[in-house]
C-alpha cells in the first residue's frame, strides 16, 4: 500500500456568482468572472489532508483537469495542505466538450501511474451538477467506490464509509485501494491562510498532457443550447375560494 | 500653538523676493530670500515638519536624507506643482507596482481574506461587544494577518506596499474595528522596528509579532500633547551606567493599548548640545515591552467608533528600558515617529476605498430596486447625482492610494505630500459617501440593521487620529511653499550673476508674463495622458499654472509670516488635494484608455466630470486668495470666533429675547 491519495479538484465559476448565459446560448459566460475550487472538492482536500494529518497516509496529491487557471485551483488545495499538484492541461475545444467520463479516463490513468491507494473527489460539480466523475472512475479502474460520504474511517486494509442515501445513512465497508466522493456534512473545509498559501509556493505542481496518459479526450455528447431558467412569474391573492375557481376556469385548469 | 511654534523657527519661509518684476529689475533688491531650513522644527505629530526633508525608509537611509541638499530636485509631483511645474516621473503613467510573480500571490490571498472576512468576521458582533470577538481574533492570527509586510524570513508575508493595500482595502470594505487594531499592530505599532530597527531588534521582535502572538501599540499622544507632538512629557533618563532608561510618563488613546505586549514609546531624553553644552530634551523612540514591569493600561475606552478595537491610557512607572531598546537614534524621535505615520497614510486612503465600496453597495442596491412615485429612485436626477458623486470620490481615493504605494514601491522617498492628502481626501470622501448613502437608502440607513450607521460612527475618527485633517492642511501647504521658496531662491542667486544665467532668468521672466497675461506657459500633458483626456489635462495644467502663480505671489505677499496665514494656508491646501487629485484619475483614465478596459469610457466620464468640477474649485480658491476679500473675510471670521470664544458660547441673544 502507497498511502497515496490523489484528489480532484476543479476549477468553477464562483458559487457566489450571477451566471449569465452567451448570448448565442452556446454555454455561460465565463470570461473575466470570478472562479474558485469547487465547494465539494474542497471537502475533498479536506478529508485527504485530514487523513495525511492522523499520518493515515503519507501523500496527498491535488489534480486538476483544465486550463492554465486551473494551477491556481491546485495552488488553493496546496495551500490547504496537499503536497503536491498535478496539472493536465485541457484546453481550447477540448476543454469545452470535457465531461465526467474523459476526467475519470484521466483520473484512472493517473491512479494508476501514482499507485494510488485512495481517489476522493467531491460528489459533483456545482457548475454542471453531473454527479458522475467517482464513479465512472471506480468504474473503469474497477475499484470498489464509496460515494457520497459523510463519514470516513479506515479500518486496517478496508475503509468504512456512512453514506448520506434517500431517507438515511448507509454504512458501508469496502476495500481499498477505493473511490470516495464527498457529500456536504463530511466535514468543514479549513481556510486557506496566508502564510500556507505562501508556503504553497514552493509545492510542486507537474503538468501533464492527456496524450501522455494515453487518454483519448472525445466526447460523445454534443451541447445544443444553454437557457436561463425562465423567469418566474408575478402570482397573485386571492380572497375567497370562488375567486380562486373563477381564475382557474380563466385559465382553463378546471 | 503650533503656529507659534513653527514661526519661532523662523525657517520656513524667509523673506523672498519681494517683488517678482525684481526679477527684470535690481538683482540687489531681491536679497532677501529664504532662508534654507536647518534647525529641527516640532510642530505637531503631523505637521512635523513642515521642514523635515522627505521621508526615508529605512534607519540608515534616514539620517542619509537629512544631510541631502535641500535644493535637490524633487521627482514628487506634489512638490513640483506648487512651483507652477509639472513633474511627471511619479504620476505618469500609472504604476505598475507588481511583477507577475507579486501580483499572481496576491490574487492567492485575495480570496480567502474576502472569505475570512464575509463568512467568519462579525462585523455587527464586535461593534455590540466592543470588542473583536474571541474566535475572529484567532482566525486572523492564523490567517497571518498580523504580519503583511514583515519580510517572510522572521515569520511574515513580506508583502510590499502594493500587497498590503489590496488587502485592507478588503478589511475597510467590512469592519473598520478590525482594520484598526490590524493597523494599530502593523501600520504604527511595530513599523517603527521595521523601519528603524537594527537587525537584532528585528530578529527579536518581528517573528512573534508577525504571528500576532504580540501584539503593538504606537504610542506618542499624551493628555497635554495631542497635535503638538513636540510637547510630550514623558522622560526617559539615562542611568548613570549607561545600560538602561528609566521611563516615566502616561500616553492616551492608545489604540491595542490594552492588548500589546511591545510598544513603541515616544519620549524625552536630557541630551548635551554637543555645540553648547547645554543639556537639552530632545525626543527618543524606545521599543518597550509590558515583561520590563512598570507597564501598566487603563479600562477601554468608551467611543463613538470603531468600538472593536481597543482603546486604552497606558501608564510607564519607572519601567527600566535597556539602552538596546532604542529604535534609531538618540535624540532622533521625532523623525521616527513622522516616518512611520508618513508609511502608513496609503493604508488608510487603501482601507477607506474598500469602505466606501462597501457602502456604496448597499445604497446602489437600494436605489436600484426601491421604487417610489411609480419609478425606481436611481431613475430621479437628485439619486443619480448622488451615485455618481459617490463613484467619483471612490475613484479619485482608489486611484490615490495606489498611485502612492506603487511609487513607495518603485522607491519614491519624496511623497509625505501626497502621503498627506491621500489622508485627507481619504477620509473625507469616505466620510461624504457614507452619509450620502444613507441619505439614498433614507429611514433604511438609519436604522442599525443596515450596516452603515456604524460604518459612519468607525469613520468619524479617520479625520482626527494620525495627524487631524486640520494639521494635514497646514502640512501640505507649508511644505509645499517650503519647496516652492527654494525654487524662488535659487533664481534669487541666479539674478546676483545675471549674464552668466540670462538664459535661466529669461525663461523665468516670460513665465511670470505669459502667466500674467492669462496666457499658457508651455506646460502641458500632453504625450502622457491618452489624447481622449486632453480637455481636461488643459483643465489641470491651467489650474496647476495659475497655483503655482498664486504660490509665489503669496510668498512675496506674507514672506516668512506666511505660516501664520492659517486661512490662506486652509485654501492653498484645498487647491493642491483638488489638483493632485485631477492628476490621479487623469493618468489611472488614461491608462484603461489606452489599454482599452472594458470600462475605458466610463473612467473617461469620471475623470472629466472630475476635473471640471475641481478646476473651478481651485480657480475659485485661488480667486479668492488673489482679491482683497479675502481679507476681509479671514478679518471676519477671526473676530467673530474672538467674540464667540470670549463670551464662552454665541454672543447673540435669542430672537425671543429670552
Amino acid at each position: 500500500m502507497s498511502g497515496r491519495v490523489l484528489v480532484g479538484v476543479k476549477r468553477v465559476i464562483d458559487y457566489a456568482v450571477k451566471i449569465r448565459v452567451k448570448p448565442d446560448n452556446s454555454a455561460v459566460v465565463t470570461d473575466g468572472v470570478k472562479h474558485s475550487m469547487n465547494p465539494f472538492c474542497e471537502i475533498a482536500v479536506e478529508e485527504a489532508v485530514k487523513l495525511k494529518e492522523k499520518k493515515l497516509v503519507k501523500e496527498v496529491v491535488a489534480v486538476s483537469c483544465g486550463p492554465q487557471q486551473s494551477q491556481e485551483t491546485i495552488r488553493t488545495a496546496l495551500a490547504m495542505g496537499a503536497d503536491r499538484g498535478i496539472h493536465v492541461e485541457v484546453s481550447g475545444k477540448d476543454y469545452e466538450s470535457l465531461g465526467p467520463l474523459q476526467v475519470s479516463k484521466i483520473m484512472a490513468a493517473l491512479a494508476k501511474k501514482e499507485e494510488a491507494q485512495f481517489i476522493i473527489l467531491g460528489k459533483q460539480a456545482i457548475d454542471d451538477d453531473c454527479n458522475q466523475t467517482g464513479q465512472m472512475t471506480a468504474a473503469l479502474l474497477d475499484w470498489p467506490q464509496g460515494t457520497f460520504a459523510s463519514e470516513v474511517s479506515l479500518e486496517g486494509d478496508k475503509v468504512m464509509v456512512v453514506r448520506e442515501i434517500d431517507g438515511g445513512l448507509e454504512t458501508i465497508r469496502i476495500n481499498t485501494p477505493a473511490v470516495l466522493t464527498a457529500d456536504l456534512r463530511l466535514n468543514t473545509p479549513r481556510y486557506a491562510t496566508l502564510p500556507n498559501i505562501m508556503k504553497a509556493k514552493k509545492k510542486k505542481i507537474a503538468n501533464v498532457k492527456p496524450a501522455d496518459l494515453g487518454v483519448d479526450l472525445t466526447s460523445r455528447l454534443e451541447v445544443l443550447r444553454v437557457e436561463e431558467p425562465p423567469q418566474r412569474q408575478a402570482g397573485m391573492k386571492v380572497e375567497t375560494v370562488e375567486d380562486l375557481v373563477a381564475k382557474l376556469r380563466d385559465a382553463g385548469k378546471v | 500653538m503650533l503656529l507659534r511654534k513653527v514661526s519661532q523657527t523662523s525657517a520656513v519661509c524667509g523673506s523672498i523676493l519681494r517683488n517678482p518684476a525684481v526679477l527684470s529689475g535690481s538683482p540687489r533688491q531681491a536679497a532677501m530670500v529664504l532662508s534654507v531650513p536647518t534647525s529641527r522644527l516640532y510642530a505637531s505629530q503631523a505637521a512635523q515638519a513642515v521642514l523635515e526633508k522627505p521621508a526615508a525608509v529605512g534607519s540608515d537611509a534616514a539620517s542619509k536624507v537629512e544631510k541631502k541638499t535641500v535644493a535637490a530636485e524633487s521627482k514628487s509631483f506634489a512638490v513640483n506643482m506648487f512651483k507652477g511645474q509639472i513633474a511627471t516621473a511619479q504620476v505618469f503613467p500609472f504604476p505598475k507596482a507588481l511583477n507577475e510573480e507579486q501580483e499572481q500571490f496576491l490574487q492567492e490571498l485575495v480570496g480567502p481574506v474576502s472569505k475570512f472576512f464575509e463568512e467568519v468576521n462579525d462585523s455587527a458582533k464586535n461593534d455590540a461587544l466592543e470588542k473583536v470577538e474571541d474566535h475572529t481574533m484567532e482566525g486572523l492570527k492564523e490567517m497571518g494577518a498580523f504580519g503583511l509586510q514583515v519580510p517572510a524570513d522572521l515569520g511574515g508575508l513580506g508583502l510590499s506596499n502594493t500587497q498590503y493595500a489590496r488587502l485592507v482595502e478588503i478589511v475597510g470594505g467590512h469592519d473598520l474595528g478590525v482594520g484598526i487594531t490590524l493597523g494599530a499592530h502593523q501600520s504604527i505599532g511595530f513599523k517603527g522596528i521595521l523601519l528603524f530597527g537594527n537587525k537584532a531588534q528585528k530578529e527579536k521582535y518581528l517573528p512573534k509579532l508577525a504571528t500576532g502572538e504580540h501584539i503593538a501599540a504606537f504610542c506618542l499622544t499624551e493628555p497635554a500633547s495631542g497635535s503638538d507632538a513636540a510637547s510630550i512629557k514623558t522622560t526617559a533618563v539615562l542611568s548613570p551606567c549607561g545600560k538602561y532608561y528609566t521611563m516615566n510618563g502616561s500616553k492616551i488613546w492608545i489604540s491595542n493599548g490594552g492588548l500589546a505586549e511591545i510598544f513603541t514609546v515616544f519620549a524625552k531624553t536630557p541630551m548635551k548640545d554637543p555645540k553648547t553644552g547645554e543639556m537639552k530634551d530632545k525626543i527618543t523612540a524606545f521599543v518597550v515591552e509590558r515583561s520590563f514591569g512598570g507597564v501598566t493600561n487603563g479600562p477601554p475606552e468608551k467611543k463613538m467608533g470603531i468600538k472593536a478595537s481597543n482603546t486604552a491610557e497606558v501608564y510607564f512607572e519607572d519601567v527600566r528600558v535597556p539602552a538596546d531598546c532604542v529604535l534609531g537614534e538618540v535624540g532622533g524621535g521625532f523623525k521616527v515617529a513622522m516616518n512611520i505615520l508618513n508609511n502608513g497614510r496609503f493604508g488608510m486612503a487603501a482601507a477607506l476605498s474598500g469602505t466606501m465600496k462597501g457602502v456604496m453597495a448597499k445604497a446602489i442596491d437600494h436605489a436600484a430596486n426601491r421604487t417610489q412615485f411609480g419609478n425606481k429612485i436611481h431613475t430621479y436626477g437628485a439619486i443619480q447625482e448622488k451615485v455618481a458623486r459617490m463613484t467619483m470620490l471612490q475613484y479619485v481615493t482608489e486611484s490615490m492610494a495606489y498611485m502612492i504605494s506603487g511609487n513607495m514601491d518603485s522607491g519614491a522617498t519624496d511623497f509625505q505630500i501626497e502621503a498627506a492628502i491621500s489622508k485627507i481626501f481619504a477620509s473625507e470622501a469616505a466620510w461624504t459617501v457614507t452619509d450620502e448613502c444613507i441619505q439614498v437608502m433614507g429611514g433604511m440607513g438609519f436604522m442599525k440593521d443596515s450596516g452603515v450607521e456604524r460604518v459612519m460612527r468607525d469613520l468619524r475618527i479617520f479625520r482626527i487620529f494620525e495627524g487631524t485633517n486640520d494639521i494635514l492642511r497646514l502640512f501640505v501647504a507649508l511644505n509645499g511653499f517650503q519647496n516652492a521658496g527654494n525654487h524662488l531662491k535659487s533664481l534669487q542667486k541666479a539674478l546676483k550673476n545675471p549674464i552668466g544665467n540670462a538664459g535661466l532668468l529669461a525663461g523665468e521672466i516670460t513665465k511670470r508674463a505669459k502667466r500674467k497675461a492669462g496666457l499658457s506657459t508651455g506646460l502641458t500633458l500632453q504625450g502622457s495622458i491618452h489624447p481622449e483626456l486632453a480637455q481636461s489635462g488643459d483643465l489641470a495644467v491651467k489650474a496647476i499654472e495659475q497655483f503655482g502663480a498664486v504660490n509665489e505671489e503669496l510668498l512675496v505677499k506674507h514672506g516668512k509670516k506666511i505660516i501664520d496665514e492659517q486661512f490662506v494656508l486652509k485654501r492653498v491646501a484645498d487647491c493642491a488635494i483638488d489638483l493632485y487629485a485631477m492628476v490621479v484619475v487623469l493618468s489611472r483614465a488614461s491608462r484603461s484608455l489606452s489599454q482599452s478596459h472594458a470600462s475605458a469610457q466610463h473612467e473617461k466620464m469620471l475623470c472629466d466630470t472630475w476635473c471640471m468640477e475641481a478646476h473651478d474649485r481651485v480657480m475659485q480658491d485661488i480667486k479668492l486668495l488673489r482679491s482683497s476679500q479675502s481679507k476681509q473675510l479671514f478679518n471676519n471670521m477671526r473676530s467673530i470666533s474672538a467674540a464667540v470664544v470670549e463670551n464662552g458660547g454665541v454672543v447673540s441673544p435669542h430672537p425671543l429675547g429670552f
